[in-house]
């Protein structure tokens, strides 16, 4: 059984009380973007009607209780991840922005041409585009870790990547976006120290399934997005070991990431704020602190139970829909399904679920070479999060069937 | 269930995305070029062969995609037959004006064959489906490899 209510957290967003179509809303998109709970909402209208202006520099009340408010969101970050300093969080504006910095500073400063980043089969585009920019504008090479037919990463190949020694750094997924399965990230990590590679985690689907802990994985970057947490759009967290950052050089420049300008030189900022030019998501900010204290809340514990359950509900209901196939099998996976349906194209399954309220996702989910590599052009896909229930799965298993039967 | 997607789903769309007429590559052909949708994946590649006047004289396609792309192209084949690259283009933002709106003004006759598609404006997701196959006829007579529906 559910370790909590999902009646009571379902009352807690108040946009499940949306009609669709008519119909009432069944959204299994959670994995492109969650809704937000009334605690997160609230934050973000009560700081824009009580406390706000800009922060770090004003020398007025507003604008230290909103420079508090602001800053407890990078402790709320430090906490979630167990990040052993909260100056190891930067704040950036998702994932794709964690992910290009790290690719852009990291790896243009430390990173030599010639060394290589690997990347697994399973990334998203966010976790490929910025390594291969840097190969072409550094000259670093791009290796890609295969995956097996279950969809889980192939280890054995995996480390056999490292073999020439010239991989200076690791940049994978642990959690698939599109097949769910999570990556074995300890082992992943302690691979590529034994050779001296250093490894950044896209965290962007784990973090809002599982509890992370940095130190435990030792990872040496993790990277998530605020709007898939329950929280806003627009903030991001980029965590980084705290001496790796510290010999990373800036890579915007503005107010904010400096401790000093003249026209000769400026110097920079201290960690993070180095990395964080400008006046940054200050609402944004203050809604994530509240999504993840609201998350720690109810707690990882109970939030795993309950996604297990329901995924397993899932895998069940949806294998048994005619012409329906699961596409990846990994062991080890969590609440987001992909599946084809027979001859029915992705689209037009999604259009006709959207008719009946079901919001799915559609297409190659940001990870054409994954696609390329499962032999499809597109999937269909149904992800889960806190609010979703078993209910709901049944009517997408039930109204799957009858999609079939419309396109047979 | 599903009675009020058939407005777009209606027997003619089905029927052709099921069993497109037109879905083939020209042995000889004039001019080709590929559409691509890089939000949702839909591929089309389309050929062209000129009659002696450079009208259109055979259009073949290959289509990777949903049912709407697919039906779109294979309608289109049939709305171009016969016509000149200029009649094409006014054809395209005629087109693109029933897809986007439900209706456009005198193009009742010439774009008859497009019918089929005009509820497609109350699936707004899925009007580059609709215009997919459109966008790579346009490349292929302007002498462009390549189009997208973006
Ligand atoms: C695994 C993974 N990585 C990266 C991203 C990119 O997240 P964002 O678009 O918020 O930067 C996503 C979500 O789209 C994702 O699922």
């Amino acid at each position: 059984m559910s370790q909590f209510d999902v009646t009571s957290i379902r009352a807690q967003f108040p946009i499940l009380g949306q009609k669709v179509r008519g119909k009432d809303l069944v959204f299994l998109d959670s994995a492109a973007s969650a809704q937000k709970p009334r605690a997160a909402i609230d934050a973000m209208v009560g700081a824009m009607e009580t406390q706000y202006a800009n922060i770090h520099r004003g020398l007025h009340w507003m604008s230290e209780r909103t420079t508090e408010a602001y800053e407890a969101a990078r402790d709320a970050a430090a906490r979630l991840l167990n990040a052993g300093d909260r100056h190891e969080i930067v704040f950036v504006r998702n994932s794709t922005e964690g992910i290009n910095l790290v690719a852009h500073s990291y790896g243009r400063s430390v990173l030599k041409p010639g060394q290589a980043v690997v990347i697994s089969a399973m990334e998203h585009h966010s976790n490929i585009v910025p390594w291969q920019m840097l190969r072409d504008a550094h000259g670093t090479e791009l290796r890609v870790a295969p995956i097996t037919d279950a969809g889980e990463l192939d280890m054995a190949a995996y480390e056999a990547l490292f073999a020439d020694g010239k991989v200076g750094l690791v940049a994978i997924t642990h959690m698939s976006n599109v097949l769910g399965s999570y990556t074995p990230a300890e082992r992943i990590v302690k691979i590529a120290h034994a050779h001296g590679a250093k490894v950044l985690l896209d965290g962007s689907q784990a973090v809002v399934h599982r509890k992370v802990d940095v130190r435990a994985l030792d990872a040496d970057f993790y990277v998530f997005t605020g709007h898939k947490l329950y929280g806003p759009t627009g903030i991001g967290v980029l965590y980084g070991k705290a001496a790796l950052l510290e010999a990373m050089p800036p890579w915007m420049g503005g107010g904010d990431m400096i401790s000093s300008v003249t026209y000769e030189k400026s110097t920079w900022a201290r960690v993070p704020h180095k990395f964080e030019a400008g006046t940054p998501a200050i609402l944004e900010g203050i809604g994530l602190e509240a999504a993840i204290r609201w998350v720690e809340a109810i707690g990882y514990d109970a939030i795993a139970a309950h996604e297990a359950e329901l995924t397993e509900h899932a895998l069940a209901r949806m294998s048994a829909v005619d012409g329906l196939t699961i596409i990846g099998r990994a062991q080890d996976r969590g609440g987001v399904v992909s599946f084809t349906l027979d001859r029915a194209h992705a689209h037009d399954i999604a259009t006709l679920l959207d008719r009946a309220g079901i919001a799915v996702r559609a297409g190659h989910h940001c990870a054409e070479p994954l696609m390329r590599r499962l032999g499809l052009e597109s999937t269909a896909r149904a992800s889960f999060g806190i609010y979703t229930t078993a209910e709901e799965i049944d009517v997408l298993a039930d109204t799957l069937t009858k999609v079939r039967e419309f396109f047979k | 269930m599903f009675e009020d997607v058939r407005d777009l789903y209606n027997a003619t769309i089905l029927e052709r995305g099921r069993r497109p007429r037109h879905m083939r590559r020209l042995e000889a052909f004039d001019v080709t070029a590929k559409g691509d949708n890089p939000m949702c994946g839909d591929r089309v590649q389309v050929w062209v062969k000129f009659a002696d006047d450079r009208s259109i004289a055979a259009t073949g396609f290959d289509a990777r995609g949903c049912e709407i792309s697919k039906a779109a192209a294979d309608l289109m084949v049939e709305a171009v037959a016969g016509k000149t690259a200029e009649d094409t283009k006014a054809m395209f933002a005629a087109f693109r004006t029933l897809a986007q709106t439900g209706a456009c003004d005198d193009c009742a006759e010439a774009l008859a064959p497009m019918q089929p598609l005009a509820a497609v404006h109350e699936y707004p997701s899925r009007v580059k489906c609709a215009t997919l196959p459109w966008h790579a006829l346009i490349a292929a007579l302007d002498g462009q490899g390549a189009s997208t529906s973006e």
